[in-house]
């Protein structure tokens, strides 16, 4: 069964209020060498039906254009594995 | 005038906005439950606050592919008006009636108090009872309503007088101490080209009863009765 691993992120540039409290948080906890943290989704979607791969791929980057990523401020990158 | 407001699982300001439209229109709200596609002919679609589908995902991302909002988007293209308040302005934008996108508040933490909004625009069916420059008093209350669109999408906003509202102090400056949210240029409502729907994030149907604290809410139903009745 093919399974797609889906990172959604959010553009370069676009303010990440909650990224910017985990990396306060983490150089709080004194952790060092913190340059800065982006907060992401993860996301998986099961293809049961799907064997080839590069068809697999290309819907489920349908699917980030219609629902999964908002195109306006993010980003989505689609890895399909077995 | 014939308005109904869509119900979404979650949605939790749709009896207070059908009671502000009551009070305008003299006549009941017609509420739309969100997998009714066939509802009657209306003058004004309602897209309510509250936290549609537990805002699962993004906010408004679920509600903005519903069966209700295919229907609404057709009227949309026919010229019905639309009003859509808070989780209701993060809908239509997920569903592309409106560009840009409302992003987590700048201070992160959710914000419920009443703000001052300049009036921007006089020429719409919604804000026709207002004048340029008027200062009004609302509510808002949301953890995302930091709106957010790219360089050219805000200069095509402002060349074309589509921005309603601005977050501003009492005395009607714009002010980055009066933005709630960060919304870029302070924005805090905005038009579609035709003007006929209306995003914002403040809650007018919370003041439009002296009895509630104050009604500055109230002229923009008077000016949808008046317009569309």
């Amino acid at each position: 069964m093919l399974k797609a691993k889906v990172h959604i992120t959010l553009k370069s540039g676009v303010l990440d209020p909650q990224g910017k409290a985990v990396e306060h948080a983490l150089i709080g906890l004194g952790f060092p060498g913190v340059g800065g943290v982006r907060q992401g989704k993860y996301i998986e979607v099961d293809l049961p039906e799907q064997r080839d791969k590069s068809k697999a791929k290309s819907q489920v980057e349908d699917m980030c254009k219609a629902l999964l990523a908002n195109t306006v401020i993010e980003n989505y990158n689609v890895e399909v594995v077995d | 005038m014939k308005a109904a407001v869509i119900v979404f699982p979650g949605s939790n300001c749709d009896r207070d906005i059908a009671l502000a439209l009551e009070q305008s229109t003299g006549t009941p709200t017609t509420m739309v439950w969100h997998q009714d596609t066939d509802f009657p002919e209306l003058d004004l679609i309602v897209v309510p606050g509250g936290f549609s589908y537990g805002d699962y995902l993004r906010c408004g991302a679920m509600a903005a592919h519903s069966p209700v909002m295919r229907e609404v988007k057709r009227r949309v293209e026919k010229g019905t008006r639309v009003l859509a308040v808070c989780n209701g302005f993060q809908i239509v934008t997920e569903a592309g009636l409106l560009p840009g996108v409302l992003m987590r508040n700048r201070g992160l933490k959710y914000v419920c108090k009443d703000v001052h909004v300049r009036v921007e625009d006089s020429q719409s069916a919604f804000t026709a009872k207002y004048n340029i420059g008027d200062v009004l008093r609302i509510p808002i209350g949301h953890a995302e309503g930091n709106y957010f669109a790219d360089h050219e999408t805000l200069q095509m906003l402002e060349a074309e007088g589509r921005v309603a509202f601005r977050y501003c102090a009492l005395d009607g400056e714009v002010t980055d101490d009066a933005n709630p949210n960060g919304s870029q240029r302070n924005i805090a409502g905005i038009f579609n080209k035709s003007r006929t729907v209306l995003g914002m994030m403040p809650h007018p149907e919370r003041l439009a009863d002296a009895k509630l604290g104050g009604n500055d809410g109230r002229a923009l139903f008077d000016a949808l009765v008046e317009t569309l009745a």
